[in-house]
């Protein structure tokens, strides 16, 4: 894959930028063009927001099974939160040990290394969430 | 509209299918159904072929005309073409050839299914069903497939107390009901200790809870229901499909443990039919995961929400018990060739409805539905067939 691919993402995987509707004033992460609800009205009045990342886990798995990519993770934590802000996202749970991760559970982001594009590829970078 | 029949189905043997290639299965379920339904190969106006993933399983992108090229209809001109929606290709180009014959552009239409899942890794495999998910911010972070059912599962249990071994007891059904299907990868019956034991994939869901990666290809012939009897004495009504999407990612769904897109897409069919869920005899439904055929019967109208895990433990989804939920075995015993699941779902309710099945016959079946989900359910079609027309 070519470096722009994650070049392109980094203010939402690095600084968790996200969008509002400047019609409707719901927000969006990671960003949108469109706000699913206003539809045309929104066109052209998405503004940037920066989201805490701080929240709780809606749902997790402990994967086992990985791509390659991951497999040198494994058991890891995958879930996906719930930020303060209302929206939800889907990332790894770091500096936790698998049998105490809940549904529930607060967390907050954390800025990681998280993969890489084979071995003479770009390290790519983002966030995982830890417990609060 | 015109009515539409299936007067043809074909399906090769699904599993690991090391000396048969992706054109040599394709071509084999492409003339069984062919013949199946007596038509001539020049009587066929158009071939619709779902697909999901040829490109990257066997490095060959349009392969609609390629099958079409080997089964000998390229000197008629005949217009193929792939239809990709994910884990719902096969459903999406039964629906395309449906509309094709029901608006009378066409006549006769072959819709096929095909792939071919065992010529690269195991992981690269998994790695192209993760593609189908949101790959910039589900699949990026390690989200794998099994884990993005996973997460719906622990949900699930954490929600309504659906337990381990209810989702075991989806597996252990299905298997039971793939034993009795020659055409199933495995045939054979797995206890449900065997299905807990089994190496943990994403918890809960272990092995076993996950279907196989296989090749496989299943075929139709459609034609409209009025002149079906030229061709065959059993045609199968195509009562209705009912399609519906959903956000790309699990985590912007309204609700985890629902498939709104499931809900939607068998509302619209239930409704183009004029039945509803309690008229359904069997149903071939999307069980990818042990979960997923959880969510798939509370989601279609078959049980309310939450109860999906109990009405299996109580064997109401059994075959010739309430309603005869995949009595091929499902993906997950049938197997998975992906793009061939929709299409291999409706040859199964097809040969129920024209009472061929066999050791797995479901009694007195007039109607059956198919449910075919693309990614973790942005995509979902429904179909309805009605036999005995």
């Amino acid at each position: 894959m070519a470096i722009p691919r994650f070049w392109r993402e980094i203010p939402s995987r690095y600084n968790l930028i996200g969008t509002e509707c400047g019609n409707c004033g719901k927000r969006y992460f990671p960003p949108r063009i469109i706000c699913p609800q206003c539809h045309r009205k929104s066109f052209g009045k998405m503004k940037n927001v920066r989201f805490t990342g701080s929240g709780e886990i809606v749902t997790y798995s402990v994967i086992h099974n990985a791509p390659k990519a991951f497999e040198m993770q494994v058991p890891y934590i995958i879930a996906i939160i719930e930020f303060e802000e209302g929206v939800r996202a889907t990332g790894q749970i770091i500096d936790c040990e698998v049998e105490d991760v809940k549904i529930g559970m607060k967390v907050s982001p954390a800025f990681r290394k998280i993969g890489e594009d084979g071995k003479s590829g770009v390290i790519y970078y983002g966030y995982k969430f830890k417990p609060a | 509209m015109r009515e539409v029949a299936v007067i043809g189905i074909g399906e090769t043997k699904f599993g690991e299918l090391w000396d048969k290639s992706f054109r040599e299965i394709g071509i084999e379920a492409g003339l069984l159904a062919i013949s199946d339904s007596k038509i001539k190969g020049e009587e066929i106006d158009a071939l619709y072929i779902g697909n999901m993933s040829a490109g990257r399983f066997i490095d060959q992108e349009h392969i609609a005309p390629l099958v079409a090229d080997y089964v000998g209809l390229a000197g008629q001109n005949l217009p193929a073409t792939r239809i990709e929606g994910a884990g719902a290709s096969g459903g999406l180009a039964l629906s395309s050839a449906y509309m094709a014959v029901a608006s009378e552009v066409h006549d006769i239409v072959v819709v096929g299914g095909a792939e071919k899942m065992t010529d690269v890794s195991e992981v690269y495999a998994q790695e192209i069903l993760a593609s189908t998910a949101d790959q910039e911010w589900e699949s990026v972070f390690g989200a794998t497939f099994a884990g993005l059912h996973a997460m719906i599962a622990k949900r699930h249990m954490h929600e309504f107390g659906t337990t381990r071994e209810q989702l075991g007891m989806v597996a252990v059904k299905n298997h039971k009901n793939g034993a009795l299907n020659p055409n199933a990868q495995y045939r054979r019956e797995m206890a449900l200790e065997v299905v807990l034991r089994a190496p943990m994939v994403a918890e809960p869901l272990g092995l076993f809870d996950c279907a196989p990666l296989s090749d496989g290809a299943a075929a139709l012939v459609l034609c409209p229901l009025d002149k079906a009897k030229e061709y065959t004495d059993n045609p199968v009504r195509i009562a209705s499909c009912g399609q519906a999407g959903d956000f790309m990612a699990l985590h912007d769904r309204r609700d985890i443990c629902t498939m709104d897109a499931t809900v939607v897409a068998g509302k619209k069919a239930f409704k183009y039919a004029g039945i509803g869920p309690s008229d359904i005899n069997l149903a071939e439904v999307h069980d990818n995961y042990t979960i997923s055929e959880i969510l798939a019967i509370e989601d279609i109208g078959f049980f309310k929400k939450g109860e999906g895990g109990k009405a299996t433990e109580e064997g109401k989804t059994a075959l010739n018990s309430e309603i005869s939920i995949n009595s091929s075995g499902g993906l997950k015993a049938r197997g998975q060739p992906v793009g061939a699941t929709g299409v291999a779902q409706a040859v199964e309710v097809v040969r129920q409805l024209r009472g061929e099945a066999g050791d797995r016959q479901v009694k007195d079946a007039r109607y059956g539905l198919t449910h075919n989900v693309g990614g973790t359910g942005a995509s979902v079609i429904v179909h309805i067939f009605e036999g005995g027309v």
